[in-house]
């Protein structure tokens, strides 16, 4: 009885609010249709799928060995397979930077005010709305060896010979590019517009030169909104499938994961091997992801002053 | 060697001016600084005030007029080599460097060696009492302390020129009035120029030596903060010097007489009619505003006599107690309202009869627009 009487009283507040004060409340509600898609969508067909990986075909078994663990063995030892990390990385690492890092000075142009701004915006961000299928196309037309492009630089003399510029890396480069870059401007330009531009004043005033007060004062403040830029962009790119199909070289030079997976899946029809490429795929990107959120939590990250 | 200001001998503003688009935010400023004065830029908001210490401190490129540091031009010089110190309204800290750092900034920029940035950071921050906040982020401190690491960051260079721009208006009453002390013992300890722009008369009023009072982008009157408060020059003046009472009239008798200006007139407004005393050119007769002070208005005693004439009867509306005194609203018959300040309370609903000296009642011209502005400009310039 008096380990009772030591307690704190209680609360004399109705239950509702005490389960209000931790965050349980009517609006949970509003959380069921995410979850119905979340576990129907995503989480069973995952679960699913990781399950697939651990019942490797008798083939692949014969070939590599290693029980249930034989799609993995097979991941790692067949370099046909393994090599396509790589392949995907030097697209997407590469693409992902670019699409950055190019993002940072046109963000910062288009900040001011100037004519055409608009015009300039709205040229910048409609590729968005193309679609990977559609840039290809496009590409393919464009640059291909029969392309306006080639054909231009043939008539005017500057080449002897058709440019080799799609159908391999540099196609796919350029299809990443073009659909990767307008998100990476959007979001650095969102994330440029909710610095205080009185910083840039005050740092004038202070004696500080356009590259001084770049590197001093936009950068270390941009530098945790273009990590995560970073990080979506290149998921973006990591899982290019149909530019790396369309406008690459699918057997040879952009041999990317996504391909590989299809491949299982579609032509040898070994559904637990596509999904152990699958499962691989997410597993370098999330690494990928860890090392840039590693160094953005290193960064400040409070309040950059501006309405943002 | 202690913190100083940066030497100079004069600052001269000629005929400077700012549009945007069309609009002429800024136009005709003549204004000569001398070392070490205090100077308010005084303006409702969209005066252009902020424009004009935008273009000094060279954030805003000039479309009219020189800026001129002793006969040097300054305004083609660009903003980060023109050396004037400035204080932001919203501050503009560096949210992502402690408070050393960003009063280092500046030293950093001009490359001293490290020994030297270190002691004058030191220093900065000693002036105005944040040792022991050196280390915290802004987002870390309180709105006046962010406010004192500012003005360290500005006076830290050890500039020719301060400029400030309305730097309390984002503080609590209090420490408002705590700030502004410290904001004149700076400028009196460290001998600095500083150009301070507010649209708080009485904040003006207090720390400068001399105000410039703006509307509309144009100077409406250049004084010392006695002189304006004293003899406003027309009416928008007078309205910023405390004179709360503005009434639209019109001259029925006299009239500034010779141009001295200081004529006797009777002006009606409404039904009442009230006997002042003329500024400016407020015409024989014509349009005119008229200004009382509420403190120069008085209650009258029943059957005590109306000064010089000046009676007006009219119903009080609300009683504000304001510690020694109460502020009273006293509305006429004709609808016009009247501001008073009293020792003695009356109540609510009372009939009052209220009084005011002639010499204390001012006419205006009603326009505003007119000479006033050209004959500012040329004692501006004989001020100096």
């Amino acid at each position: 009885m008096t380990a009772f009487a030591e307690r704190p009283a209680r609360s004399t507040a109705s239950l509702r609010h005490r389960l209000a004060e931790r965050g349980i409340d009517s609006s949970l509600w509003l959380m069921v249709p995410a979850l119905v898609f979340a576990l129907a969508l995503f989480v069973y067909p995952f679960s699913y799928g990781i399950g697939l990986t651990f019942q490797p075909s008798l083939a692949t078994q014969e070939q590599w060995g290693g029980g249930v663990l034989a799609n993995y063995v097979a991941f790692f030892r067949d370099p046909f397979v393994f090599d396509s990390i790589w392949i995907t990385m030097r697209l997407a690492l590469p693409a992902a930077l670019f699409n950055v890092v190019a993002s940072i000075p046109v963000a910062m142009v288009l900040r001011r005010k100037f004519r055409f701004k608009r015009l300039m915006t709205s040229v910048l961000v409609l590729p968005i709305t193309l679609g990977t299928v559609l840039t290809a196309q496009g590409l393919l037309i464009f640059a291909g060896r029969q392309g306006w492009l080639n054909r231009f630089l043939l008539a005017t003399g500057l080449v002897d010979q058709p440019v080799q510029l799609v159908n391999n890396y540099t196609g796919v480069m350029f299809s990443l590019i073009i659909t990767g870059f307008p998100f990476a401007f959007l979001l650095v330009s969102s994330y440029l517009s909710g610095i205080d531009p009185s910083l840039d004043s005050a740092a004038r005033t202070l004696g500080a030169g356009w590259w001084q007060r770049f590197r001093r004062i936009t950068l270390p403040l941009l530098a945790p909104g273009l990590a995560t830029t970073f990080i979506l962009t290149f998921v973006l790119a990591f899982s290019v499938f149909p530019s790396a199909r369309l406008v690459g070289d699918a057997m040879g030079s952009t041999r990317v994961m996504s391909l590989m997976a299809f491949r299982a899946f579609g032509e040898q029809n070994d559904y637990a091997m596509a999904s152990t490429i699958a499962l691989m795929m997410g597993v370098v990107e999330l690494l990928v992801v860890a090392v840039v959120l590693a160094w953005r939590s290193l960064l400040y990250k409070g309040s950059t002053g501006g309405k943002g | 060697m202690a913190i100083t200001a940066g030497t100079f001998s004069s600052l001269e503003l000629r005929d400077v001016g700012r549009s945007f688009g069309g609009h002429q935010a800024l136009a005709g400023l003549d204004l000569t600084v001398r070392a070490g004065e205090f100077i308010a830029l005084l303006g409702p908001s969209g005066c252009g005030k902020s424009t004009a210490l935008n273009c000094l401190a060279g954030l805003l490129p000039l479309t009219h007029g020189q800026i001129l540091l002793d006969g040097r031009r300054v305004d083609t010089v660009p903003s980060e080599k023109r050396g004037f110190g400035m204080v932001f309204q919203s501050y503009a800290l560096f949210p992502h460097l402690t408070v050393e750092k960003n009063v280092a900034f500046g030293l950093q920029m001009r490359g001293l060696p490290r020994a030297e940035v270190a002691r004058r950071v030191a220093e900065a921050i000693g002036l105005v009492k944040l040792q022991e906040h050196a280390k915290k982020l802004p987002g870390q401190l309180s709105g006046g302390q962010q406010q004192r690491v500012a003005i360290a960051r500005a006076v830290v260079l050890e500039p020719s020129l301060v400029l400030m721009d309305e730097p309390l208006s984002n503080l609590d009453a209090k420490l408002r009035l705590d700030m502004r002390t410290e904001i004149r013992r700076l400028h009196q300890e460290l001998g600095l120029t500083t150009i301070y722009v507010t649209h708080d008369q009485e904040e003006a009023l207090s720390l400068a030596d001399r105000l410039v009072v703006l509307r509309e982008g144009r100077v409406q009157q250049i004084g010392t903060p006695d002189d304006l408060y004293d003899h406003p020059r027309n009416w928008h003046v007078a309205d910023f010097m405390g004179y709360r009472n503005i009434l639209a009239g019109d001259v029925v008798r006299g009239g500034a007489g010779g141009g001295e200006g200081a004529g006797a007139a009777t002006v009606r407004v409404g039904a009442l009619t009230l006997h002042g005393r003329t500024v400016g050119e407020a015409g024989a007769a014509g349009e005119v505003r008229v200004a009382v002070r509420p403190d120069d208005l008085t209650v009258l005693a029943p059957g005590q006599e109306p000064r010089d004439g000046n009676a007006v009867e009219g119903v009080v509306a609300v009683v504000e107690y304001h510690g020694r005194e109460f502020a009273v609203v006293v509305q006429t018959a004709d609808g016009t309202t009247l501001h008073v300040r009293t020792p003695v309370a009356p109540a609510v609903g009372e009939t009052v009869r209220l009084t005011a000296a002639a010499e204390r009642v001012l006419v205006f011209p009603a326009d505003l627009t007119s000479a006033p502005a050209a004959a500012e400009r040329a004692e501006a310039v004989t001020a100096a």
